[in-house]
């Protein structure tokens, strides 16, 4: 029952410090890019556009966090479900969202409050099953060996 | 048409890296303690890993279409297409991980699916 719960804990922080990384790496990117301009889909057009991310100390800052997102995800994944993992990370767009009021004083519309609402609902429902049902990574090996 | 693809592209790409990359680090094992020096460790040994090394290029490719996306299409388009990947991942870990997707489970993915495409598009 105590491992139980310390399995429970220690997923919890990981899947924050997951959200935490991946919220502001996006926001960085998205900033980053929209910077840069719209990339145009030809050889000098992407040539261009490698050289724009290449240069952009926003988008190379938005890597670090994502970097620091997938630190936290692997760490995670070494114990727990990726159908557990995978929608828990996604209580980040419910914390954007809490930002976006909380910090920015935006206006939220109806429908993104459903959003989040549904999101955190979902969350809920996923962090009530167990975070690690998955057999030894050798059945994996059986069953992809098999196909 | 190539808007498709990209989805597609980003979709499959992003749930293929993280289901070989989730594979690659259950194959390691859990660091024992959560000390920055054993993180460092065990995430060199899940980066030195043959599904890691798999995840990564499908990842990139998902990277990439993501990037070419937020250029041409605003956020409250490219994101509410791509929380259907919370339902190609959780059929991935059902069919590809053997994990045991229960409905509670289920429920839960769908709820954050449609969720995140709400919050996306308002």
């Amino acid at each position: 029952m105590a491992s139980e719960k310390r399995l429970r804990i220690k997923t919890l922080i990981m899947v924050l410090a997951m959200v935490v990384c991946a919220v502001t790496g996006d926001l960085l990117l998205k900033r980053g890019m929209s910077e840069a301009g719209a990339v145009q889909f030809s050889g000098p057009g992407l040539g261009h556009a490698l050289v724009q991310m290449a240069t952009s100390g926003m988008i190379w800052l938005g890597i670090l966090f994502l970097l620091g997102f997938m630190a936290s995800q692997m760490t995670v994944m070494s114990w727990a479900d990726y159908s557990y993992v995978m929608p828990a990370g996604a209580f980040g767009y419910a914390l954007q969202t809490l930002l976006a009021v909380l910090v920015l004083h935006e206006t939220v519309s109806a429908k993104r409050w459903v959003g989040v609402l549904l999101i955190c609902v979902g969350v809920v429902l996923v962090g009530q099953t167990k975070p690690r049902t998955s057999e030894a990574a050798e059945s994996v090996e059986k069953a992809v060996a098999s196909c | 048409m190539l808007t498709v693809l990209l989805l597609f592209v980003l979709i499959c790409g992003s749930t293929g890296g993280e289901i070989a990359i989730s594979h690659g680090a259950k194959k390691t094992g859990e660091p024992e303690r959560m000390r920055p020096w054993e993180l460092l460790v065990f995430i060199g040994r899940v980066m030195s890993n043959g599904w890691f090394l798999l995840g990564i290029p499908l990842m990139a490719a998902s990277f990439f279409a993501l990037l070419i996306l937020f250029s041409w299409h605003p956020l409250s388009f490219v994101i509410p297409i791509s929380a259907l990947s919370y339902v190609v991942g959780a059929l991935g870990a059902k069919y590809i991980l053997r994990e045991e997707v229960n409905a509670a489970r289920w429920a839960g993915v769908f709820l954050v699916c449609a969720g995140v495409a709400m919050v996306a598009a308002g």
